[in-house]
């Protein structure tokens, strides 16, 4: 398992979730948690996702991401669990 | 599993608080291209940097994109050019061609420095670190990347006065050979008094003869980040801030061991150590100074300064040193003038001296830095400053450097641009009563008694 953070801020409107989500399915990405909360009147939107099975390089993968937030006025980021977890986990 | 708020407070440290890795140093050492032949040396030395500095950049910026965090530097630092030099150079001039070797293959691999034009000479001085000193300001005024130091002085073996003596000269030459880009070689040169053989931070970076053949070692930053986190204990008492100094800055180190490990795994070298400095840059609100106004100080420099500073510097390591288990470098924090906004700004409204630097350079981490200097300076106030700042090193046995830049055609008040990473510096007035007389005196301070200490 490649655990992987992708997170989503920007201006909420309709379909991002089921935008992003199609994306990852049509990839073989698999979720395995999602939340979101609304921090400064802005759309925080957080999903754990597994990048084992992939079918593109990681920097593919964060790039079309960067551009599906780009085209919904957000911006999507992937970033690789560990740096999450090195800072707040001992 | 992580959560949303600790995904978040991660990502606005890096959108918002300028958290970076300073760099990714890749240290080689060059001890097996020692040749009496001086082209064949240059080639092995050019071949071997190319070689094994290939995929620094590229795995560096993979890291980057993966992880989301800027690693904003890539550089290299090799054994002491002296020691590598020593049989086929019997000039000045012969030395100039190694450094040009150093910046070709610096371009080469697309790293922004090299480190490690250097010589250790804190105790005396051979023929060969003779030349090298003697070659620093051609080498530096020839060369781009290039990055030069000098060890003057240790704890142990205590000050080579010869040796500072002449550093004030060559500092002065440097100056005047870069002053057509306002004596930027000076930005590029530093000396030290118990310089480590690990540290990732130039100007003052090289490959210690104590190291392995190739060795990563990274560097840490983060002062905005500093600087936000004590925004939430305002007028909360020394116990609570330098508790959150000491978190803070475990985060940030935390980090940069997860870069480390990464790069070190990817490039199949090993991992040398982590060097948690608050390495501060022109950038808004990325300074030290910042932080000692958000501690309670109208300015860096006001009454309080060192204090601070000593506090923020002790509180730093703490939190480092439980972050990661290979601490070394200079670790602590910098405080640069030209690199750090709100120092300019302290200086410019008076608030800072060179003196009261000097006085907060016995608890940072390292040193008088990137001070511009009238250019009218004579070489023994140079060497002067000089001393002063490696008897500091010396008594306190920690690491101390200076980095002067001699503004040449400038005076007080005027200012020196260098753009980039080095900022800009306003020229600082210098005592002007004489020390010549101390200076020419030659030969070595001797090392100090460690026991009564008071």
């Amino acid at each position: 398992m490649k655990k992987t953070v992708v997170t989503v801020v920007g201006k909420d409107s309709v379909g991002i979730i089921a935008k992003v989500c199609t994306y990852l399915a049509n990839n073989s990405v698999n979720i395995l948690d999602i939340s979101q909360t609304i921090v400064d009147g802005f759309f925080n939107m957080m999903m754990i996702v597994d990048v084992a099975k992939c079918s593109k390089d990681f920097e593919t993968f964060g790039h079309e991401l960067e551009q599906i937030g780009g085209e919904m006025n957000c911006i999507i980021k992937a970033q690789r669990e560990d740096i999450f977890d090195s800072m707040h986990r001992l | 599993m992580i959560n949303i708020y600790e995904v978040l407070e991660t990502n606005d440290m890096i959108e918002k608080e300028n958290l970076d890795v300073r760099t990714i140093t890749l240290g080689i050492s060059l001890l097996n291209c020692i040749d009496s032949n001086l082209g064949s040396l240059n080639e092995k030395i050019y071949n071997r940097i190319t070689t094994v500095a290939k995929e620094l950049v590229p795995t560096g910026k993979a890291i980057e994109k993966e992880f989301g965090i800027p690693v904003v530097n890539k550089r290299i630092s090799v054994t002491p050019i002296a020691l590598i030099g020593a049989s086929a150079c019997k000039t000045p001039e012969d030395f100039v061609t190694i450094a040009q070797t150093l910046d070709k293959a610096a371009k080469a691999t697309g790293v922004n420095f090299i480190g490690g034009y250097s010589a250790l000479v804190s105790k005396g001085m051979t023929e060969s670190d003779g030349l090298l000193v003697r070659s620093i300001p051609k080498a530096l005024a020839s060369t781009d990347f290039v990055c030069s130091s000098v060890n003057l002085a240790s704890t142990k073996t205590g000050i080579n006065m010869d040796a500072v003596k002449l550093m004030g000269e060559i500092v002065h030459d440097t100056a005047v050979e870069t002053a057509d880009r306002d004596s930027i070689g000076c930005a590029k040169l530093v000396v030290f008094c118990n310089a480590p053989d690990d540290n990732p931070f130039m100007a003052g970076a090289f490959h210690g003869v104590t190291e392995a053949d190739e060795i990563i070692n990274v560097g840490v930053s983060g002062p905005g980040v500093m600087r936000k986190a004590l925004e939430s204990v305002r007028g909360a008492d020394f116990g609570t801030l330098c508790e959150k100094v000491k978190k803070t800055a475990f985060k940030i180190t935390r980090v940069g061991q997860l870069v480390a490990r990464e790069a070190s795994k990817r490039l199949g070298i090993p991992f040398g150590i982590i060097d948690l400095s608050l390495a501060p840059t022109p950038a808004v609100g990325d300074s030290i100074a910042d932080i000692f106004e958000e501690m309670g100080l109208q300015r860096a420099g006001a009454p309080g300064t060192t204090a601070a500073l000593a506090l923020l510097n002790d509180q730093v390591k703490k939190g480092g040193i439980m972050a990661s288990s290979y601490v070394g470098g200079l670790s602590g924090a910098f405080i640069p003038v030209s690199e750090d906004q709100g120092m300019i700004n302290a200086v410019e409204d008076g608030a800072l001296t060179i003196e009261k630097l000097e006085a907060m350079t016995c608890v940072c981490s390292v040193g008088l830095d990137m001070i511009a200097i009238p250019g009218d300076t004579k070489p023994s106030a140079i060497s002067g400053i000089i001393a002063d700042e490696m008897a500091i090193g010396m008594i306190n046995q920690k690491t101390t450097a200076a980095r002067l830049i001699p503004a040449i055609g400038k005076g007080t008040g005027e200012t020196v641009e260098f753009g980039g990473l080095l900022g800009h510096a306003p020229v600082m007035p210098v005592n002007q009563f004489e020390c010549s007389s101390f200076i020419n005196r030659g030969g070595r301070i001797p090392a100090p008694v460690h026991s009564f200490k008071n």
